[in-house]
Formats: structure tokens, C-alpha cells, sequence
């Protein structure tokens, strides 16, 4: 009883500390966002690119507009052509819009830029001579790669931490960040790994389980805080999401056990019509081995970045209105701002259960994968 | 369709970041954590175990001593009994002999009056019986001549009046 209260404080003090962090993030939210209205004065706001932009990746780190004046992080780029590495600032691109370099090879000389429109809008290109462009290999380190490092790094220290804590408090009740882990990590095991994935087997898949579950967890958290350093759209990316499913796939597959492949190929419970002559069922069920990492991906991709898209959304509506009337605007400022706030609530909840589907997900593929007595 | 085609870049050192993340994690935080969680919900059920054990000895040993505490008293009524038994035993025995005692004394006591009262009467009976001849001497000294026929009379004379 008395750690059931104890907790119970533990998290009320998180909560509010989670209140107080969202109401920040509207706050702040809505710097940039009249900083870039003041910078459009005479052209119109546009709510879609607003937000647009800060959904999608970028080279170069945007914090604030000061008066007309971008204040950014400018990212290194990397890129490959033909074998051969260029890096250079993205800030380059903010001083002229095309970049010229010399191959220093065969002397050629090779134009980057950063196009507008068309197919690779957004993304660097090397401009060949005759005006057509080409993608070359690019492994820049971006705003989303930026803050993926950060997060990543946030996520290793915490676990040092509490990798330490254990160490040091051995056996004894946890305490501090221990105990905010470990209630996590014990819900992982206990009621996601455990209830789906068969018991002999639950080591074996625990350590990946519990990885993504904070790794999706702490990155939609931060993907939430909008000061620099935190704020980039990660687990909202759909590079992000696909690579966290394609984990599931090769871990789901790679220690898949021998009745797993059985049940593909002939599946159980299904008149034999369906599996011969035409093999309808095995070709279903292949097909699904597929679709459910794809699932797990999408479904990841689009909770976050709709989430993202709603706060900025009613933060913009602020200006839309604003460009009508001033009034209006201070008016509409309140009322978006509450809806914001309690949509940041709701993302935050919606960050913890979006890792939780995920997590549960994969743990259930892992389970259908790794079972041992299926029913006939 | 930016938003939904996946970055080579962004893939490349996410599966790199993930990687790292994933190895620190399975490598050397969570067999720590793992380990450590397990080693206390161990201890925990083992003292959960013990304590039952412990609570089970406890009532054990407060019916034993609860049987032991029964069996003393019964003892010790037991012994009281017993004691109370042999008391009333000693007291009986005492007493029986004390009367036998009594008995014999008195009985020794009345023979010897009886002897005693038998002797005197005889000393009597001869002191009497020589006075008498004395007497008789004295007032027959006269009348009679033979004294051996005198005192043979007189003696069954005296024979009758005893037996009277």
C-alpha cells in the first residue's frame, strides 16, 4: 500500500512537471511561429508550409527568426559522387544558392543546390550542365540525424544511470530515476513480452523489446519539446519508423522456429481448396510477413507527425486570423493556446502508447514466431 | 510525397544510432537490470517463503508449548493427588497403629492389674486364711484337739465361701 501511494506521488510530481513542460511548448511554439509571420509580412502566412517544414527534414537547424533574421544551427553536409566525398557546411546554401566545388581528380567542376520544386525539393542535388539534376549519395548530417544523435545519447546516458544504480544499490528497493525505469521496464516484461511471447523464449527477445519501447518513448517525448536541442520529428519520420520495423522483421523472421515456417507454408485451420492447387493461404500469409512490419511503421510514422501537425495547426490558426484582424488574433492566441495545450496532453499520452503498440506488436510477432504447441 | 519516402540518409545512420542504442542496451545495461530485478523478486519470494516458514514454526512451537504447559499441570495435579493419597495413607496407618499401641499398653496394663489383683487377692485370701486359723486356734484352742483336722475343715470351709 504505502508503495502504491509512494508511486502514486512520484508520478503526480511527473505530471505536473509534464503539464508545466507542455504549456512551455506552446509557448515557445508560438515564437517562431510569429517570428516567421512577422518575416511574411507582406507576403501571406502559409499555415501548410509552416508546418510542412517543420514535419520534414532539413539541413540546417532552425531555432528562431529575429527580426527578419534567421538564427540556425548550419549542419555539416555529406555527400557522395562517383566514389569521392565532398563535406561542406549547409551553410553555404543560406549565403549563395548554388555551391560549386572542383573535383580534384579529373578538375571538373560540380555545382550543388538545393531546389525549390520538383522531385528532389528539399534535398541536395548536383546541377549538371545541361540543367537536369541528380541525386547523388547523401548521408548529411541533418536536423532529424542531429537530433537523433542527441536522443540516442540522452537514451545511453539514462541507462548508464540506472545500469549504475542497480549496480550500486544491488538488491534494495529502487529509488530516483531507478524506480521510473524500472516500473518501465518491469511493464514491458510482465505485461507486453510476458503475455505475448512464450515463456522459455522471453530472454531472448526482452533486451530488443525494452530498447524500443524507450527508444520510441523518450524520442516522441522529446520530439514534443520545442527548444533547440530537442523538437526534431524523429519517430514521426517515416525513415525512422521503417528502419525500427525492419528490426522487427529480421529479428521476427531470423529467430523464427521451424513451426512458424510450417504454419506459412501449410497454413492450420484452413480447408486444403485454399492451399492447393492454388496456393492462396501461403502466398496470403508470406505477403502478411511483410505487411505487418509495414503496419507497425505507418501506423508509428502517423500518430507522431498527425500529433505534430494538430499542435502546429492550431498554433497557425492564431496568425491566419491574426492577418485579418489584430484583435481577432489576441482573441484567437487564447483560445488556440488551450487547445494546444491540451492536445500537447494528449500527445504525450499518445507518445506512451504509441511505443506501447509498437512494442506490444512486435512482441506478439515475436510470440507467433517463437511458439511452441500451436492448436489444430 | 516527401513526407512518405523514406530518406537513404536518415535510414543509413538511424540503423547505425538504433544499432548502438540496441547493442548498449542488450550488452550492458539490461543483464544488469535484468539480472538484478530477478535476483530481487528471487529474495523477495524467498523471504515470503521464509517468513510463512518461520510464522508455521512459531504456531508449532506455541502448540507444543501449550501441550507442554497442559501435560505439567496434570503432572503436577498428579502429584498432588498422589501426595494428597499417601498423606491420608500415613495419617490412616499412624493412627491404626497408634490405637494398636493403646491397646496393647492397656491390655498389658489390665493383665497386670488382673495379676497384680490376683496376687493380692491370694496374699490376701492366705493372710485371711492364717488370721482365720489364728482366730480359730485361738477360740477353738480350746474345743478341738487335732489342729490338721481343724485347719482342713476349716479351709474347706473357706473353699465354699470363695466359691460362693
Amino acid at each position: 500500500m504505502q508503495i502504491v501511494i509512494l508511486e502514486g506521488q512520484f508520478l503526480m510530481k511527473i505530471w505536473k512537471y509534464i503539464i508545466s513542460l507542455s504549456f512551455l511548448t506552446c509557448l515557445l511554439f508560438s515564437v517562431p511561429n510569429i517570428a516567421i509571420a512577422e518575416n511574411q509580412t507582406e507576403s501571406e502566412f502559409k499555415a501548410g508550409e509552416v508546418i510542412i517544414e517543420h514535419i520534414l527534414d532539413s539541413y540546417e537547424w532552425h531555432i528562431f527568426t529575429w527580426k527578419g533574421h534567421h538564427v540556425s544551427v548550419y549542419l555539416p553536409c555529406i555527400v557522395f559522387n562517383e566514389g569521392k566525398c565532398y563535406t561542406f557546411s549547409s551553410k553555404v546554401f543560406h549565403e549563395d544558392e548554388l555551391y560549386k566545388t572542383v573535383n580534384k581528380t579529373n578538375s571538373e567542376e560540380l555545382v550543388f543546390t538545393i531546389p525549390h520544386e520538383g522531385n528532389h525539393k528539399g534535398k541536395i542535388v548536383i546541377l549538371n550542365a545541361d540543367g537536369t539534376m541528380k541525386r547523388p549519395f547523401d548521408i548529411s548530417i541533418t536536423k532529424n540525424v542531429m537530433a537523433l544523435f542527441i536522443s540516442c545519447t540522452i537514451i545511453i546516458v539514462l541507462f548508464y544511470l540506472v545500469t549504475k544504480a542497480y549496480k550500486k544499490r544491488g538488491e534494495k528497493e529502487p529509488k530516483g530515476l531507478q524506480s521510473l525505469f524500472e516500473w518501465l521496464i518491469v511493464y514491458v516484461r510482465d505485461d507486453i513480452a510476458r503475455k505475448a511471447i512464450n515463456e522459455k523464449k522471453v530472454d531472448r527477445y526482452l533486451p530488443y523489446l525494452v530498447t524500443v519501447f524507450f527508444f520510441i518513448f523518450i524520442n516522441n517525448l522529446l520530439g514534443l519539446i520545442p527548444i533547440f536541442p530537442f523538437g526534431a520529428n524523429i519517430t514521426g519520420n517515416i525513415a525512422a519508423t521503417a528502419v525500427l520495423a525492419l528490426f522487427t522483421f529480421f529479428i521476427t523472421n531470423l529467430f523464427g522456429n521451424k513451426e512458424y515456417y510450417k504454419d506459412i507454408v501449410n497454413t492450420p485451420g484452413v480447408p486444403w481448396f485454399l492451399k492447393f492447387p492454388l496456393p492462396l493461404m501461403p502466398v496470403i500469409e508470406t505477403f502478411g510477413c511483410f505487411t505487418k512490419p509495414c503496419v507497425l511503421a505507418i501506423r508509428l510514422f502517423a500518430n507522431i507527425t498527425a500529433g505534430h501537425i494538430v499542435v502546429l495547426g492550431f498554433i497557425s490558426s492564431i496568425f491566419i486570423v491574426a492577418q485579418i484582424s489584430v484583435a481577432g488574433g489576441v482573441g484567437m492566441s487564447l483560445f488556440s493556446l488551450i487547445l494546444a495545450i491540451l492536445v500537447d496532453c494528449i500527445e504525450i499520452l499518445v507518445a506512451y502508447i504509441q511505443a506501447y503498440v509498437f512494442t506490444l506488436l512486435s512482441a506478439l510477432y515475436f510470440g507467433m514466431a517463437s511458439k511452441e504447441h500451436h492448436h489444430s | 510525397m516527401e513526407l512518405i519516402t523514406p530518406d537513404f540518409g536518415f535510414v543509413f545512420w538511424m540503423t547505425i544510432a538504433f544499432g548502438i542504442v540496441f547493442f548498449f542496451i542488450a550488452k550492458f545495461a539490461f543483464p544488469v537490470i535484468g539480472k538484478t530485478l530477478k535476483n530481487r523478486e528471487q529474495k523477495i519470494a524467498e523471504s515470503l517463503e521464509q517468513a510463512e516458514r518461520i510464522h508455521e514454526e512459531m504456531q508449532n512451537i506455541q502448540a507444543k508449548n501449550e501441550e507442554l504447559l497442559k501435560k505439567a499441570k496434570e503432572e503436577r495435579e498428579e502429584m498432588l493427588n498422589e501426595a494428597r493419597i499417601s498423606r491420608d495413607k500415613i495419617i490412616e496407618e499412624a493412627k491404626t497403629k497408634a490405637k494398636e499401641e493403646t491397646d496393647r499398653l492397656v491390655d498389658a496394663a489390665k493383665e497386670t492389674i488382673e495379676n497384680e489383683r490376683k496376687a493380692a487377692m491370694t496374699d490376701i485370701k492366705n493372710e485371711i486364711a492364717t488370721i482365720s486359723i489364728k482366730v480359730a486356734e485361738k477360740i477353738l484352742e480350746r474345743e478341738l484337739s487335732s489342729d490338721e483336722a481343724q485347719i482342713k475343715y476349716i479351709n474347706e470351709i473357706i473353699k465354699e465361701t470363695d466359691n460362693q
